[in-house]
């Protein structure tokens, strides 16, 4: 794995802001040709989303042939309620770029037969090529997606029950109020985001900082499923300091010593402006 | 013609780079429009999976809902009350020149006339909708006959009458017909005016109180007949007293029916009400007030003399008085000036003042779903204005209708 270590917050989301960018443009996306993202919601992945539409607001960066995965949703919350993922993903990124609503795909939580809708999903993914690069968080309890303690480490896309740490984690979002909140949620699998060419965990926050010592520096188990990504050949971790406070110093000495390997894979940032 | 099914075919627009006045706060966010109503863009995002046809900026400007004035008697040298072939004409007239002033709806109003006026009048004033020709009628407010001799203003005194012999009855041959009517404005103290606050009530017809002298009791009572509204607070009535508030004391009565808000017409000119009584209603009632012009025929005129039927008018400014005289007739105030200076003279906030000339008469009569509102699903009538709330351009179903100089191309 690559462990890339930012200062603070901001830094971590620009640098995986401009990751996610230049890996879009080096791809060269066109007509025939899309590239495929996963992505995540949550507080975490709010700055970067900040500053990719930045870079798309100055011209840098169009999504004009990207088509995107988004990892889950609640199931029986209203699409148009303002807590659910479809209103997250417009208000913090699609109203704001320019992608076409066709290759926005986020899983319908209130879908007649969810588990069709699952299998769909999996099909929409295989269709479109499979996912060049997954973006995604991690959990207090070390989940990723809603692939909760327990999830099978080779499950696919179907409907999962929250477990308590998620709800309680969750509760902010509906007022505090633990009986509004959501008890089942469609999820990509942990399989499924395996699957992907690529993937990238963003974790910040010293709140966060067992879960990424769970999944990094103990073995693979399904009670910290992104632990799974341990076998997989390309991932990221892009942390801010806070997140490293439970990991051995040595590990976080050593990433941190990579950082000039890292810091190639952002600079030079592309454009795609003419004579970029 | 708006919605229906053809709607989803029309083009969709984009107001990008603009602040949309929406939940009683300016929001950044860009405003969408088709056929005519305001489009929920997330909505046609997943559900229709489309994206907008054209997009126009707005160059940082704030998008209100248009205004909506519900007491005008004329303007341009037109007057809604004077009774000739074409009526038409003049109503068009004010309709369209008062795009210009950000004014998207409005109730052309008719002060106290002989009844042979309503017969021959009303039937040419019907409700019309608004577009490039002008800003929409909803209605026609009738500002009496049935009033109070001792506060009828400028009221010919000749053509008050009373409704106490046949009530409702009396009512309706006075004015001929209800079709076009939308607000009548009365004095509650008159005989039998119970009976006929209810059968208006009955008919949608928004009953105002105003020319009146008569007591918080009177005016109570009215209220909880149907009445809801109050016609140019402090003007033409009994000054407030600590011990009868008279109809303003409405504003902060507990007598109203739960649930139900009063509103009340405030000429924020400058000139027809002082600032600090302007305060005062405001800070007592704020969700109430609406902003209205009250404008006469010498509206738009500019300064000098002009002769307006019978009378030589001498305008300067925003003041206009009978000619060699200080005695005011009338306001001349367009609706964005009423409610620039409503803004400085309460210090409230832009959305407060931009949703009393909104919102607050749209609820009043009863339309907040379609008008007042940049809600999805509204009539898309609004109006550009820059940080100062000065009216840049003027829309109606999504058209631009009226576009200041500075900004045409």
């Amino acid at each position: 794995m690559r462990l890339v270590i930012l200062d603070n917050y901001d830094l971590a989301s620009e640098w995986a802001a401009k990751y996610i960018c230049n890996r879009i443009i080096q791809f060269k996306p066109g007509q025939n040709r899309y590239f495929t993202l996963g992505l995540p919601t949550g507080s975490t992945p709010l700055g970067c989303y900040r500053k990719l539409i930045e870079y798309h607001k100055s011209g840098d960066l169009s999504f004009k042939y990207v088509k995107t995965f988004n990892m889950d949703e609640y199931v029986g919350l209203p699409r148009n309620h303002p807590e659910s993922y479809h209103s997250y993903m417009w208000n913090n990124f699609f109203k704001h770029i320019d992608i076409d609503p066709n290759n926005a795909h986020i899983l319908d939580g209130n879908a007649a037969d969810l588990q069709a809708e699952c299998d769909a999903f999996e099909r929409k993914i295989e269709e479109a090529g499979g996912i060049d690069l997954f973006v995604g968080g991690i959990g207090p309890d070390g989940h990723i997606a809603f692939n909760e303690p327990g999830s099978s480490l080779v499950s696919r896309t179907r409907l999962k029950t929250l477990a308590m740490d998620t709800i309680l984690a969750n509760a902010k979002y509906f007022d505090g109020d633990l009986s509004k909140v959501p008890t089942m949620a469609l999820t990509v699998g942990v399989g499924t985001v395996m699957d992907a060419r690529e993937v990238m965990i963003l974790i910040t926050g010293a709140h966060k900082a067992f879960a990424l010592y769970k999944a990094i520096e103990e073995g693979v188990n399904h009670m910290w499923t992104v632990s799974a990504f341990q076998q997989h050949p390309r991932t990221i971790f892009v942390c801010d300091e806070d997140a490293t406070l439970e990991l051995r110093v040595k590990t976080v000495k050593y990433f941190k010593g990579l950082m000039h390997v890292h810091n190639k894979l952002v600079d030079p940032l592309y454009s795609m402006k003419e004579g970029n | 013609m708006r919605g229906g099914q053809g709607a989803e075919r029309a083009p969709v627009l984009q107001f990008t780079n603009c602040r949309i006045l929406r939940g009683g706060m300016l929001l950044r966010e860009d405003l969408w429009v088709r056929g005519g109503r305001v489009l929920d863009p997330e909505k046609l995002f997943f559900e229709e999976r489309r994206v907008a046809d054209e997009q126009r900026d707005c160059g940082g400007c704030i998008l209100a809902p248009g205004f909506i004035d519900v007491q005008m008697n004329g303007g341009f040298g037109v007057d809604f009350s004077r009774a000739t072939e074409d009526v038409g004409s003049g109503v068009a007239l004010v309709a369209q020149r008062i795009l210009s002033h950000g004014v998207t709806s409005f109730c052309p109003t008719l002060v106290t006339s002989p009844p042979e006026v309503y017969h021959k009048v009303l039937p040419q004033i019907p409700v019309k909708s608004g577009g490039p020709h002008g800003a929409g009628v909803l209605g026609v407010h009738l500002e009496g006959p049935f009033i109070s001799p001792e506060k009828r203003g400028a009221h010919p005194e000749a053509h008050i009458r009373s409704f106490e012999v046949n009530a409702f009855h009396d009512l309706l041959a006075t004015y001929g017909s209800l079709d076009n009517v939308r607000i009548v404005t009365l004095a509650p103290e008159l005989g039998r005016s119970h009976e006929v606050i209810q059968a208006l009530t009955a008919q949608d017809i928004c009953v105002s109180l105003g020319h009146s002298v008569a007591h918080l009791q009177a005016a109570e009572e009215a209220v909880q007949s149907g009445a809801t509204f109050i016609t140019h607070l402090f003007n033409a009535m009994l000054p407030f007293h600590h011990r009868d508030p008279g109809i303003v004391g409405l504003l902060t009565s507990d007598r109203l029916p739960p649930g139900q808000c009063i509103f009340y017409g405030m000429i924020a000119d400058g000139i027809h009400t002082n600032p600090a009584a302007l305060r005062i209603a405001h800070r007592a009632h704020p969700q109430g007030l609406v902003l209205i012009t009250d404008a006469v025929p010498a509206l738009g005129l500019g300064n000098g003399r002009h002769t307006l039927g019978q009378m030589e008018v001498e305008v300067d400014g925003l003041m206009a008085c009978i000619a060699g005289t200080k005695t005011l007739c009338g306001s001349i105030a367009p609706m964005d000036v009423c409610v620039r200076h409503f803004l400085q003279a309460t210090g409230c906030s832009v959305e407060a003042a931009l949703e009393a000339a909104s919102l607050h008469p749209a609820q009043l009569l009863g339309l907040e779903k379609r008008k007042g509102t940049l809600d999805f699903g509204a009539d898309a009538d609004f109006v550009v204005l820059d940080d100062s709330l000065h009216v840049q351009a003027t829309y109606i179903s999504g058209e631009l209708v009226w576009q200041a100089e500075e900004a045409r191309p």
